[in-house]
């Protein structure tokens, strides 16, 4: 079991892991697509660098960094995260990991897709999670939008449970996945509609599906998803800390742009910094 | 005042019939959220006591519920006044977001 599982490997993550590692923690990073910080094309705010550096120089160096310490530190997609009755399960599309604690500094990336009435049918048929809300739509023809492999993850999570499930990939490639009762739609949407719920998808080229219910699970799952799942208070998507960066949850952790506030290299530093310290004595009291 | 087993027999009287406001936490057992959720009813039921009449609802045993007040998310908070919903939330709420709606 790891003492902490750092998701994201920006400079809040291994910011992070350069205090729990050097206090011997056993940490693990995983990490996944590219970093916001890869598209800052030169940083000349950020303590150190005579002529400024490129984010993704910065980036790379501060992998490197890492894992020069000692730190594993893995490519992969985290599609689910379980909260067990000693710490967590985070689960990969290869993997699944055991820790005490979770640290999230997965950057500020907003998954949730610009399509007309999805905001407006928020708890009215549009769900952010299969496993709370699997249960409403038993016998149900539903919608998974999304194309990678979390909306994989939450198909699968609702396969035994609703009746049809079309996957709409909303333009974008499709994903594998056999069964029975899965289809998949490739086309672009227009909008979502329904009276006081949710009814339809009508796609650009004006067809139409009658549905009675959308999982959202698009892009790749970040903070604000898991957050849905676990039950963590966040204010418009960005996770809620205190000033030990610690979320309402005991044990999970979150720091850097995910957090929101300025999104400064400066920022996530330091928090990471201060998530790792706090990391560490709640590891440490626990045993 | 304790927070309420509010189920499909006590509805009509605890919360329809109610002269008081009334908060309803729609929940299940195997929802992780709605475990977060729960603490924060319960500090609710205690500042509220006397204003507002809180309850919980557990969907699993009382679907009906449910499919009536369109509750397809959980944990959902319908706030009730003169038997008539008047406000939801859907998902997690920060405690102060649902007492300012009680005010």
């Amino acid at each position: 079991m790891y003492d902490v599982i750092i998701i994201g490997a920006g400079p809040a993550g291994v910011s992070a892991s350069l205090y729990t590692k050097r206090a011997n923690l056993n940490t693990l990073i995983i990490y996944h697509d590219k970093s916001g910080l890869e598209k800052a094309e030169l940083i000349e705010n950020y303590y150190g660098f005579e002529n400024g550096i490129t984010g993704k120089e910065l980036y790379n160096e501060g992998i490197k960094q890492a894992k020069r310490l000692g730190t594993e530190v893995l490519d992969e997609e985290v599609i689910n995260i379980k909260m067990e009755e000693k710490g967590f399960t985070v689960i990969t599309n290869k993997n699944e990991y055991q820790t005490k604690t979770v640290i999230f500094a997965t950057g500020n990336k907003k998954n949730t897709p610009k399509i007309k009435g999805i905001k407006e049918f928020e708890g009215k048929g549009i769900s952010y999670c299969a496993v709370c809300d699997g249960f409403f739509y038993r016998n149900k023809n539903i919608a998974v939008i999304g194309s990678g492999n979390y909306a994989i993850s939450e198909t699968n999570e609702l396969i035994n449970l609703a009746k049809e499930i079309t996957i709409l990939t909303d333009g974008k490639t499709a994903p594998e996945i056999r069964a029975d009762n899965v289809k998949i739609v490739p086309k672009k949407i227009r909008e979502v509609r329904g009276e006081t719920r949710v009814e339809e998808v009508e796609f650009e080229d004006n067809t139409k599906l009658p549905v009675d219910g959308i999982f959202v699970a698009n892009g790749i799952a970040g903070s604000s998803e898991f957050a849905k799942k676990l039950g963590i208070l966040t204010n418009k998507e960005n996770i809620v800390v205190n000033e030990n960066m610690e979320t309402n949850i005991p044990g999970i952790y979150a720091c850097g742009d995910c957090t929101g506030g300025i999104l400064q290299v400066s920022k996530a530093v330091y928090e990471g910094a201060k998530a790792g310290l706090e990391v560490i004595k709640y590891v440490r009291n626990k045993n | 005042m304790s927070v309420l087993k509010i189920n499909e027999e006590n509805f009509e009287n605890e919360v329809l019939k109610s002269e008081e406001m009334v908060l309803i936490d729609f929940y299940a057992d195997w929802c992780g959220p709605c475990k977060m959720m729960s603490p924060i009813i319960d500090e609710i039921a205690e500042e509220m006591e006397g204003k507002v009449k809180v309850g919980k609802v557990n969907v699993d045993d009382n679907q009906q519920l449910a499919i009536k007040y369109n509750v397809m998310s959980i944990p959902t908070i319908i706030i009730y006044k003169n038997g008539m919903p008047v406000k939801s939330f859907v998902g997690l709420r920060d405690k102060n977001e649902i007492l300012d709606s009680l005010k």
